[in-house]
């Protein structure tokens, strides 16, 4: 049965009492911050990186101003187009909005919503408190903070009006659907077409509307608020559909954030003559 | 049938000191972390202090730190570990240490105390509760909870942070807050008391920011912060945050 011992090691003598978290007087005088031995700092790494090269690239791309239109695709970072310094989209989602004041790239006037939609999004809240704030690094490791509020003061309380980003997200995905169906023309604006760019977009905008249906919001506002699903059946079956798509939200957050940069990567290409859109009839 | 011999290194010690110690010990197939514990409570260690129950990983008892993980010991396999891995058994670093890997949680039991309970609804008897599934599914994912404390101890918000202990309830009862706002007949709004307000002013809701760890940690697989707490913090925007609903709440508590 049992075997050798090895002989007890000297007490550690008790944690200072001015120190916090698992340092704190009365806990378990441990030295060590965690304990954890398997590869916990992966993820946030990834997370921090994946994110990171999102923010880089859409930044350069938000300020370009150029190679955003390409008959007839146009880039979701574009869309709808509200300064009046657009280029020439026939059909296209361009109001002119802001007037002739804005001389800054347009797509800085119609960022800001899905930015805040996603910035306050439950799923990339943990994604970035955890990979840029450490808040916590991840499980049982100890966060490297002295103070934490959490949510409960500016600016942090801010997170609250995520319902209203989820709002301005439908008519932004709406007409990232119309451009999809624009898209559905050749390069002289007949309609009956489709190319690789097509189905890009179509991608695009599939992942966009799993990733809008699936917030947290969403299902709060379809059914989640209620007390008694009986009584309202269609809004609990709604409830359930966004339920099975909201087990699955981070995924989309990270499908639909890809497929979006992808989208515009593709059009930045065909626009910049730096590939021929392959045409499927 | 194989057997071997496993490094283990647990916390020995009390509320004025302790140290890890090291032992070597037999383990079988199938055994568990509690297992292992408890051969060597029999064999080397005599005065080993372990809370535990069931073995079943349903009473909630054994809950410690294995490897640095909140974990119950009775449900962690020791073939999920290789045989030379070192393995390290201490107790829940949330909680004050009573002694080797028991600790103190009255924290919780005190946090209990402050949820108010279910209010029952005027002119039903008890007895007389009628309820239909699809309203009450959602509580009842949430009464599955063992009250093993391992998403209280794993909580960052009073884990890393002391002070915060004092405002804030913690994962599992914020959840039970959820459980009674959404349970189909708790009277609680009728009787003056708002549980989604309380929740963000009275339990601490927005200390949460949602890492979900409480999730990670949870034996029973409950969706602890999807199902519970982000519902409840949609809750409390209702109330505080969102003047579209207080707008139609007023209109239509009018008509």
């Amino acid at each position: 049965m049992a075997t050798d011992t090895q002989p007890p090691a000297p007490p550690t003598p008790p944690a200072p009492p001015a120190r916090h978290g698992v340092l704190s007087a009365g806990r378990a005088a441990i030295a060590a911050r965690h304990l954890r031995t398997d590869r916990w700092w992966l993820q946030p790494l990834l997370t921090a990186l994946g994110l990171s090269a999102f923010v880089v690239y859409s930044t350069w791309r938000a300020f370009a101003n150029a190679y955003y239109y390409a008959e007839p695709y146009v880039s979701p970072f574009y869309s709808p187009c509200l300064g009046s310094n657009c280029v020439d989209m026939p059909l296209g989602a361009r109001w002119p909005l802001f007037g002739e004041w804005w001389g800054l790239s347009p797509a800085l006037l119609v960022l800001i919503f899905p930015l805040g939609f996603r910035l306050t999004c439950y799923y990339y809240r943990k994604a970035y408190y955890r990979g840029f704030w450490a808040s916590p690094p991840a499980c049982a490791v100890a966060e490297p903070h002295e103070k934490y509020t959490g949510e409960t003061r500016f600016p942090l309380i801010l997170q609250n009006i995520h319902r209203y980003f989820f709002y301005f997200a439908i008519p932004v995905a709406l007409i990232l659907t119309y451009d999809v169906v624009l898209a559905f023309r050749d390069e002289q604006g007949a309609w009956g077409h489709m190319g690789l760019g097509t189905l890009v977009l179509l991608v695009n905008i599939a992942l966009i509307w799993a990733y809008t249906a699936s917030c947290h919001s969403c299902r709060h506002i379809v059914g989640g608020r209620l007390r008694h699903f009986s009584k309202h059946p269609v809004r609990y079956r709604m409830w359930t559909w966004v339920g099975k798509l909201n087990s699955r939200h981070m995924l989309l957050a990270w499908l639909s954030l890809v497929s979006v940069a992808l989208a515009d990567l593709y059009v930045y290409l065909v626009a910049s003559g730096a590939f021929d859109d392959p045409r499927f009839f | 049938m194989s057997t071997y011999t496993a490094h283990f290194r647990v916390w020995r010690g009390d509320a004025d000191g302790g140290g890890l110690r090291d032992y070597r010990v037999e383990v079988h197939d199938g055994e568990v972390v509690l297992d292992i514990i408890h051969r060597l409570q029999a064999t080397q260690a005599g005065d080993l202090a372990v809370r535990w129950n069931c073995k079943a990983g349903k009473c909630g008892s054994c809950s410690a730190e294995v490897n640095g993980r909140p974990r119950l010991m009775c449900m962690t396999r020791m073939s999920v570990f290789g045989r030379d891995e070192t393995i390290t058994v201490t107790p829940m670093r949330t909680f004050p240490v009573v002694r080797d890997l028991v600790t103190d949680v009255s924290f919780n039991y005190d946090k209990a105390r402050e949820v108010p309970s279910f209010v029952p609804p005027e002119g039903v008897a008890p007895g007389e509760y009628r309820m239909l599934q699809e309203d009450v599914e959602r509580s009842q994912e949430f009464r599955k909870c063992i009250e093993c404390f391992l998403c209280q101890d794993t909580c960052h918000v009073v884990r890393d942070h002391e002070e915060n202990k004092k405002a804030f309830a913690g994962p599992r009862f914020l959840m039970r807050v959820a459980e009674l706002d959404m349970h189909p007949l708790d009277a609680a709004e009728e009787q003056g008391l708002d549980r989604k307000r309380s929740a963000q002013d009275e339990h601490g809701l927005g200390y949460c920011n949602i890492t979900k760890c409480c999730t990670e940690v949870c034996p029973e697989h409950i969706k602890i912060t999807d199902n519970a707490l982000i519902p409840l913090k949609e809750r409390a925007v209702d109330r505080k945050y969102d003047p579209l609903v207080w707008l139609g709440d007023k209109i239509r508590r009018r008509t």
